[in-house]
């Protein structure tokens, strides 16, 4: 058995841990998630040899991931859900009372040279951490692993609108975030 | 007629759910002549693009590799039996 996690960790480890990385884009969540994955591969050895162990464990760190999530989501302060329960009011920031722009959207252009768009993507990681807990998860869950809504509505145990509402204050926030500081 | 803040809600949930056809001719009138809300649009359609390149872009770092540190957390882990994470 010692001998199986060794070498899971030696073959996969890497891959799994940047796996779990580009989806929590969080170091020390993403290594929670690989320890769990491995832990629980050992522990339940369900693998049949029908696939290849790397899916077999990315399979298992899909889970560990959406748990991750689960668990930010129940560690976040109080208050980030008293402003995310009421979803009109949180718009305020960016709308007058007759709906509005407060400040009109400018134009924002990927930039074509690899080492501006890792710049670009470093500012992006950095706007997605600030928001609160709550519309990290649910926008990582959306927007980069492109869980169906359906599905995480029944993760995270919330209505349809109530996703809806999150990922338009989420995705609002970013762009804004974007523009004051990609220039 | 939509205001801005009901359009920019309908480009949001246009990536979540179908628009009903209403929904749409609203929309699509409302951006014809509006351009902060059809700049809004462009910026969530590269937010998109973005966040596939970064998630691509991660995952294919050959340089971010699992901590040596944590690969032997894992291993002393899974030596005493215990599920539970080191404080």
């Amino acid at each position: 058995m010692e001998n199986n996690i060794n070498h899971w960790l030696n073959e996969h480890g890497d891959y799994l841990y940047r796996f779990a990385l580009a989806r929590l884009k969080d170091p020390h969540h993403a290594e929670d998630a690989v320890q769990e994955t491995m832990l629980a591969a050992i522990k339940n050895n369900s693998y049949e040899g029908e696939s290849a162990v790397r899916t077999w464990l990315t399979g298992i760190l899909k889970h560990k991931i959406i748990d991750s999530q689960r668990k930010q989501i129940r560690e976040q302060p109080v208050s980030d859900l008293i402003d995310l329960d009421n979803a009109d009011t949180s718009m305020d920031d960016f709308f007058d009372q007759s709906g509005h722009w407060l400040e009109r959207p400018q134009t924002l252009d990927m930039p074509d040279g690899a080492l501006e768009q890792k710049q670009f993507l470093t500012i992006l990681d950095g706007c997605i951490n600030k928001l609160p807990a709550k519309l990290k998860a649910i926008f990582m869950l959306r927007d980069v692993q492109e869980v169906e809504n359906e599905n995480i509505c029944k993760e995270l145990n919330i209505t349809a609108t109530n996703a809806w509402v999150m990922l338009y204050r989420a995705r609002m926030g970013l762009r804004k975030c974007l523009e004051l500081n990609w220039s | 007629m939509l205001t801005c803040k009901q359009a920019s809600k309908l480009v949001s949930q246009s990536l979540d759910r179908p628009l009903s056809w209403s929904e749409r001719m609203q929309l699509k009138l409302h951006l014809f002549i509006c351009d902060p809300c059809s700049r809004f649009k462009q910026q969530l359609k590269l937010l998109g693009v973005a966040l596939k390149l970064g998630r691509t872009m991660t995952e294919n770092d050959q340089d971010i590799k699992l901590p040596l540190d944590v690969k032997n957390r894992i291993l002393q882990a899974n030596e005493s039996g215990s599920m539970q994470k080191p404080v």
